[in-house]
């Protein structure tokens, strides 16, 4: 595509609606700032109700910002139309025309661009093929599969050339399977194409998949933003750290700190964490296990009892009482003559690498 | 919290659409001033009186004996009315629903669900006449009683329950199949019989949508203005009284004042049951049916249910093949054959047949485009815009649906024959066609718009959205995207109009000039002067035309409408 990529900024944008119920007014989504840069993929991730839509819609000019201005590039677009935008949006419902075969849908806009007739078929041409849908023109919407209406919306809305492309959830409707290999599919497109991409999701492992940045929100608010990697490893706080794949917490007093390393007491037992900056020995600290990062041995570790022993295939998932915590355990290296069953005493361990300190 | 920036934001988006504001402001001139504004005038002129704001016209109306008789008249009509259309519109609809019924049965349901729609509005007070009157068919012929008055109250309730009850029978149809079948089934599982089932589950289930049935069928009884007309005889409703106020004694401002009065029972009514009723029967039947409803088959239900409806819908077919039959006889009442088409002929040579049939048939089709468009983009406004004067628009578009037409007509009279508000201005608009014009598309307005909301709410928002961002602005989205998938829709509305207003007669008759001929004006001429043979043979042609236009609709819905075509192509 010969366009310029271009970025989107936020500035200090906050959303305001009224609740139904109550009648009361609150905050869809409070004073977010947040720039994404140009070719770049991010994902608004959080539950439903965080605001992340609310965003994407605002950003696509159908809801208008109650404070703060949204820039495209550095062009202020508060007060342009969804039509005079140059961002292009498929939708969670895939909104294609019902009275339209495949090409007509995707011929819409250029249509509307009075763009001439060899141009349009040249450009519809091109990217059907580029979502894998040559041969498929003639075909009425309702012909398709779930999948193939799916490429025709994304194909509708990359004819255009947008400068940002913008998605609703847009695998939500197809089932498991596909939806994995749908989101592979946009990917390559992105990087192909090389558009600047924002995607809303609720689904962690779709963000993990796709984004080069993930935006965690939380309530209207951003909770934390960064790549896949560091928001899994280094979450922000509780919330994030939840969200973004399974976690344990535990909590300890810091009884001393050097260099690099922390030591926690957490039931009676000294455990080695990473040190962090501003931990204080006296004071308590909280730390993030994930399932797969800790595991049971007869020797060393926190005393624990094991709840839950269940053969998963891949693994062997435990839950182990620590105190008066579960906690959950993923053993990717179970040695199947000793797995260890309902009632058992053992130590929960874990190196200092693997925690990550709140 | 602030929310200045958001609303200013969308008002500047809504303003960078040129084409929606005038829609828009054209729209709202044209409710106010047709239907706001002969009410408003209404108002004044009978609450003003020798320049001061007084009772003295109220006091000298609810003075006049005949007066405070017609609204007791009204009352009870309507009373009697609501209640055995609702309980034969709940019987056909039960049936429908609920029995297994054979394809003649099935035939006579649709034939009874299409009449209300083709028929013009007196032709059941014609055959009534011609049937049960003093030399009527049956009575006289058959049974021999020379002195049968079918003139009065249970003239107007009998022939009124007959016109109405179909709009009873559509309504609680649809509610009846929004019944989830699996509740009927749990009761039936724990023991409670039939009859149980229905006392105890599905009638109360059903309540508040036959406490609408009623409302909106005293509302149209009370409203209705030929049938009490012709029918009627010395029992006088408002809508008559009305009407011999302005025509008989020249009392614009008592005829105003009287309108007021049935005005506000109408509106009292349309608010109860739209703002209580409606949302009640929404609450209670808001389940879709999850599966098929087993259907009773046992005969001892079935035989008795369905011999009662058909029976009655083979009388109200008998009482419309009534009128065209009639238009064949010599002379009625007396010379039964041989069949001449006389009458037939008589229409056209004396009676200024073609003229006739031109001027009605011009000035409804310029009305039925301008109706089922404006409807549209009524509803689409509604439904799918967000702006500050919606609401307005809404509201006076749903106003004219209590609005009686009797009603509407003297406002019409009282704004407009001495120009707005007496001074003049726009006074060349009364007399003319146009005027005719807007009437028809003030009455059809609202039914139109009713539908047009419906439609447009089973199209996911998110489809017009999708053409929003792609670039096309209001005016595109709404020719290219909306109207092409409610195409079905429009076009129903475009021939409902052209029936309505056809068919219209109550506000028409007051405001209809010498120059203009409508076919419903000379029937209810001919009627009331007696002359069945040719208010028979003027039925019946309006008829024919009223039923062609409607399966001429259907034809081409069929050939060209959405649903084929995207069927048609799996």
């Amino acid at each position: 595509m010969s366009k310029d990529k271009k970025g989107v900024k936020l500035e200090h944008i906050s959303k305001i609606y009224k609740d139904p119920k109550t009648g009361k007014d609150f905050y869809a989504v409070k004073d977010t700032t947040l720039e994404i840069k140009p070719g770049s993929f991010v994902t608004l991730l959080g539950p439903s109700g965080c605001g992340k839509t609310t965003t994407l819609r605002m950003i696509a000019g159908f809801e208008s910002p109650d404070e703060g201005e949204i820039y495209l590039c550095d062009e202020a677009i508060n007060e342009l139309t969804p039509n005079k935008r140059d961002t292009a949006m498929v939708f969670q419902s895939y909104a294609l025309l019902p009275h339209y075969n495949v090409f007509d849908n995707v011929a819409y806009g250029l249509k509307l661009r009075k763009v001439p007739k060899d141009e349009i078929k040249e450009k519809v041409m091109k990217i059907l093929d580029l979502v894998e849908l040559s041969g498929m023109e003639g075909r009425m919407t309702n012909q398709l599969s779930g999948g193939q209406q799916q490429r025709v919306a994304l194909a509708r809305a990359l004819v255009l050339e947008p400068s940002v492309l913008l998605f609703d959830e847009p695998l939500s409707n197809l089932d498991a399977k596909l939806r994995v290999s749908m989101r592979t599919e946009i990917r390559r497109i992105q990087q192909e194409v090389g558009i600047t991409a924002i995607y809303v999701t609720h689904d962690q492992s779709e963000a993990m998949a796709l984004s080069d940045e993930i935006i965690i929100m939380e309530k209207g608010i951003v909770a934390q933003k960064g790549t896949p990697e560091e928001i899994y490893y280094h979450p922000i706080n509780e919330f994030v750290a939840d969200f973004i794949g399974e976690a344990n917490f535990l909590t300890g007093k810091v009884v001393s700190v050097d260099d690099k390393y922390a030591e926690l007491e957490i039931e009676n037992e000294k455990v080695k964490v990473m040190k962090k900056d501003g931990m204080n020995v006296g004071e308590d600290a909280k730390i993030v296990l994930r399932p797969e990062g800790g595991f049971l041995s007869d020797n060393r570790g926190i005393e624990c009892e094991v709840v839950l022993s269940c053969f998963m295939g891949a693994y062997q998932n435990y839950h182990v009482k620590v105190g008066d915590t579960i906690v959950k355990l993923a053993d990717y290296n179970p040695n199947i003559e000793n797995v260890y069953k309902v009632g058992d005493k053992c130590k929960l361990a874990f190196e200092p690498e693997s925690v990550h300190v709140l | 919290m602030k929310k200045g920036q958001g609303a200013k934001l969308d008002r500047k988006k809504f303003f960078a659409d040129p084409i929606m504001i005038t829609t828009i402001v054209l729209l709202i001139t044209f409710l106010t001033l047709f239907i706001l504004y002969p009410l408003a005038i209404l108002l004044a002129d009978s609450f003003i009186s020798g320049g001061k704001i007084s009772f003295d016209v109220f006091t000298r109306i609810f003075a006049m004996p005949n007066f405070t008789k017609a609204i007791s008249n009204t009352l009870k009509v309507g009373f009697l009315v609501g209640i055995t259309s609702t309980i034969i519109g709940l019987l056909f609809a039960y049936v429908e629903v609920y029995v297994k019924t054979n394809k003649f049965t099935g035939g006579l349901f649709k034939l009874i669900s299409m009449l209300p729609v083709v028929s013009p509005p007196f032709v059941l007070s014609l055959s009534m006449i011609m049937l049960f009157g003093k030399a009527g068919l049956i009575t006289r012929y058959l049974l021999g009683i020379h002195d049968n008055s079918v003139y009065g109250f249970w003239g107007i309730a009998i022939v009124q329950t007959l016109t109405f009850f179909p709009v009873c029978y559509m309504m609680l149809k649809g509610l009846l199949k929004n019944i989830d079948p699996s509740l009927e089934e749990a009761a039936r599982d724990m023991g409670a019989s039939r009859f149980k089932v229905f006392t105890s589950v599905t009638l109360p289930l059903l309540l508040p949508g036959l406490g609408n049935a009623f409302l909106v069928t005293f509302i149209e009884s009370i409203a209705d203005f030929a049938n009490p007309m012709i029918i009627g005889g010395s029992y006088d409703t408002l809508a008559t009284t009305i009407y011999l106020q302005i025509t008989g004694a020249y009392d614009k401002a008592g005829a105003a004042a009287m309108a007021v009065v049935l005005l506000c029972i109408t509106l009292l009514m349309f608010a109860v049951q739209k703002y209580y009723l409606e949302a009640k029967t929404a609450a209670t039947l808001t389940g879709k049916a999850s599966r098929e409803r087993m259907l009773i088959g046992e005969k001892s239900v079935t035989i008795p249910l369905t011999v009662s409806c058909s029976l009655i819908a083979l009388f109200v077919i008998l009482m419309y093949l009534c009128v065209p039959i009639g238009a064949l006889f010599p002379t009625w009442g007396y010379k039964f054959t041989p069949f001449t088409l006389k009458w037939f002929k008589l229409v056209f040579t004396r009676y200024k047949g073609f003229k006739t049939f031109t001027d009605s048939f011009v000035l409804s089709l310029i009305a039925a485009p301008i109706t089922a468009i404006l409807s549209m983009i009524i509803s689409y406004l509604v439904v799918k815009k967000k702006f500050k004067a919606k609401g307005f628009i809404e509201a006076v578009s749903m106003l004219a649906m209590a609005v009686p037409g009797t009603v509407l007509g003297v406002g019409y009279i009282r704004g407009f024959s001495g120009g707005l508000f007496h001074t003049g201005l726009l006074q060349g608009l009364y007399g003319t066609g146009a005027i005719l014009v807007i009437v028809f598309i003030v009455r059809s307005l609202p039914t139109g718009t009713r539908s047009g909301i419906s439609a447009l709410r089973q199209i996911d928002k998110s489809i017009e959205e999708s053409a929003y961002d792609m670039g096309a602005n209001s005016f595109k989205v709404f020719t290219t995207v909306t109207l092409p998938l409610i195409k079905d829709s429009f076009l129903s509305g475009l021939v409902t109009a052209f029936v309505r207003s056809i068919t219209a007669i109550s506000a028409i008759i007051l405001l209809v000039t010498p120059q203009f001929l409508l076919i419903t004006v000379q029937i209810n001429e001919l009627a009331e002067k007696g002359a069945f043979g040719l208010a028979c043979a003027f039925a019946s042609i309006l008829i024919f035309i009223t039923y062609g236009s409607v399966l001429l609709m259907e034809g081409v819905i069929k050939k060209f409408g959405t649903s084929k075509k995207t069927k048609e192509r799996e």
